[in-house]
């Protein structure tokens, strides 16, 4: 921070950023101390949307726990119940059907392009551009209306099960997708006309809230915010899970680790995760999308219905102590949600509820290097850097 | 663990293990390989030392510190055995993004001595992880640069991830105070 020796001295300030304000997207409060205009000190405090999903963790059977994953980035909670779901098949050392995975992936990337939709929508709104807000805001509403045909809900999706899905896509999905898939990309040209070279927004954005690649790795960034520093890590490429390495896609990196350059990432990741779903849509394979193992699986209706098997198999996947029993032992399963790596660490006694769930949020890791970026910048700042980072107060107090 | 097979034979060490057992010959007590993931569990006893050598080594680089928690072992009575009762174990998962591989390292805390090295110093993101651990288990970092609550209260007590807190809280509801109305 540099000092301008013409300045007075005056009395720090400290201001209450939060925990309710329009910009925190959240329960969230920084205690910020300031100079003038000038950022001197910041302390973050968090934990008001603490629940306990930990805990949970370890009162629910591995199905309903699904219903938990939803809540924590409620911005994308499809890529939620895919990275959970993803280490339990680990712990049960299970293969999903090939449909399985391509409708996930595809779940997945779009669930991507809504959360960027909404990062990009919230932190534009921030920096005082509204129309843009207006624009993310359209493309996740057509994305939430194929979520809530496919699932039932826009919110609160809970679509995948361990070993397949809830049900299979509908009849359908496909055109939708694809329309969908024809008319995002003009809506992001327009964004980029709106503000890529922008004065004010590059003003507002550029060399603001700088991280090295260094500190980027030793804060343990991960996603859009540690490629926009240059490094290029990306799990969907680095540890390929459910067929991404079948899938032809680059991974777009910046080089200043600024606002600017988190903003272009997450731009650019949009388009490729277009480029996904054209590509899981063309190769979508046939075939049932459960395993097929009524220990793990639901039962058909026809099977529940139709013999004496399927019958008992239904109730006895439900009853506690009789579904999904995973053999003892422990499993970390990380994937590339939206905000970054999303690991799930489950510790099995054998029973048919964890002994422990842990999350890695990516959330919460990026929040915490928030004082280093803001610090020794000026208040204004604040905001476009926590637009930035996309933090989720949901996952990041879990 | 309990789980997978266990490595014997020495030249089938993977490196990581070799090459601690050369640096530390009595600090692994357990090795093993189970669904893909490379496990190592070790002593308490310099375990600074062994993670500052993991970060380091050149052919180790396990440069990024991808997650820290613990779990209370307190139920499982076989885990318990073979770590001379110990209740807590404090879990590190690393990652070398440059060789692209994980290790998840282990280490058994005993109750009576609750506390561990802080890893702040080697990797930033240790900070609040290790906040988080404090707060959930009630295992202390020593020589963390600030060791606080950081998801409950400051004034709460309990850890309510330990094994014996139960789920539903402890006496919140019966302390709440309810002002009373006079209508």
């Amino acid at each position: 921070m540099q000092k301008d020796p013409n300045r007075v001295p005056g009395e720090p300030m400290t201001l209450n950023f939060g925990p309710q304000h329009p910009a925190t997207h959240g329960t969230l409060r920084i205690v910020v101390e300031l100079d003038g205009e000038t950022v001197v000190k910041a302390t973050p405090h968090l934990g008001y949307l603490h629940t306990g999903f930990e805990k949970l963790g370890e009162h629910h059977d591995y199905n309903q726990y699904i219903v938990v994953t939803d809540r924590m980035n409620y911005l994308s909670p499809l890529s939620n119940n895919f990275g959970y779901v993803l280490a339990v098949e680990k712990l049960l050392d299970i293969q999903v059907p090939e449909r399985c995975e391509y409708v996930r992936v595809i779940l997945a990337e779009l669930s991507r392009i809504a959360d960027h939709m909404v990062w990009l929508g919230m932190g534009a709104l921030d920096l005082g551009a509204f129309t843009v807000m207006l624009y993310g805001f359209e493309e996740r509403e057509k994305l939430y209306s194929i979520f809530e045909k496919t699932t039932g809900a826009r919110l609160t999706t809970s679509y995948t099960r361990v070993g397949g899905l809830l049900r299979d896509i509908y009849d359908g999905f496909e055109e939708d997708v694809r329309m969908f898939l024809s008319t995002f990309p003009k809506t992001l040209k327009e964004v980029h006309t709106l503000l890529t070279r922008n004065r004010i927004w590059m003003d507002r954005t550029k060399d603001v809230g700088v991280v090295s690649a260094e500190d980027a790795i030793d804060y343990g960034f991960t996603g859009p915010c540690l490629r926009a520093s240059g490094v290029d890590w990306d799990l969907r490429k680095a540890e390929p899970y459910s067929y991404y390495e079948k899938f032809d896609f680059d991974v777009p990196v910046g080089a200043n680790g600024d606002v600017y350059d988190r903003y272009l990432v997450r731009m650019e990741e949009m388009i490729q995760s277009g480029r996904i779903i054209q590509q899981a849509l063309d190769n979508l394979p046939d075939g049932p999308v459960n395993v097929d193992d009524y220990k793990i699986s639901l039962p058909t209706k026809e099977d529940a219905y139709g013999n004496i098997e399927g019958l008992i198999h239904h109730f006895k996947i439900i009853m506690d102590g009789h579904g999904v029993q995973p053999p003892a032992g422990e499993v970390y399963c990380a994937t590339e949600s939206p905000n970054g790596e999303l690991g799930f660490y489950i510790v099995s006694d054998g029973s048919g509820k964890a002994y422990r769930i842990r999350i890695r949020p990516p959330s919460f890791i990026h929040f915490q290097a928030l004082p280093h970026m803001i610090e020794g910048g000026m208040v204004a700042d604040i905001v476009a850097v926590l637009g930035s980072l996309n933090i989720i107060a949901g996952e990041l107090d879990r | 663990m309990s789980e997978g097979q266990e490595v014997t034979a020495e030249e089938q060490q993977p490196l990581v293990v070799q090459k601690v057992q050369e640096q530390y010959p009595d600090a692994i007590l357990d090795v093993s390989d189970a669904r893909g993931e490379l496990t190592i569990t070790v002593r308490k006893e310099g375990i600074y030392e062994l993670m500052a050598f993991l970060k380091s080594d050149s052919e180790l680089a396990y440069n990024f510190l991808a997650d820290v928690t613990a779990v209370d072992y307190s139920l499982m009575e076989d885990v318990l055995m073979k770590h001379d009762y110990a209740r807590f174990t404090v879990v590190y998962h690393l990652l070398s993004t440059e060789r692209k591989e994980r290790l998840r390292v282990k280490v058994p805390v005993h109750e009576k001595e609750l506390s561990i090295p802080s890893m702040a110093s080697i990797w930033k993101v240790a900070n609040w992880l290790e906040r988080e651990t404090y707060d959930m288990f009630g295992i202390t970092f020593d020589a963390h640069p600030d060791l606080r609550r950081i998801l409950m209260p400051d004034d709460y007590e309990g850890y309510p991830l330990r094994k014996d807190y139960p789920l539903r809280g402890r006496g919140e509801r019966e302390t709440f105070n309810f002002e009373e109305q006079n209508v």
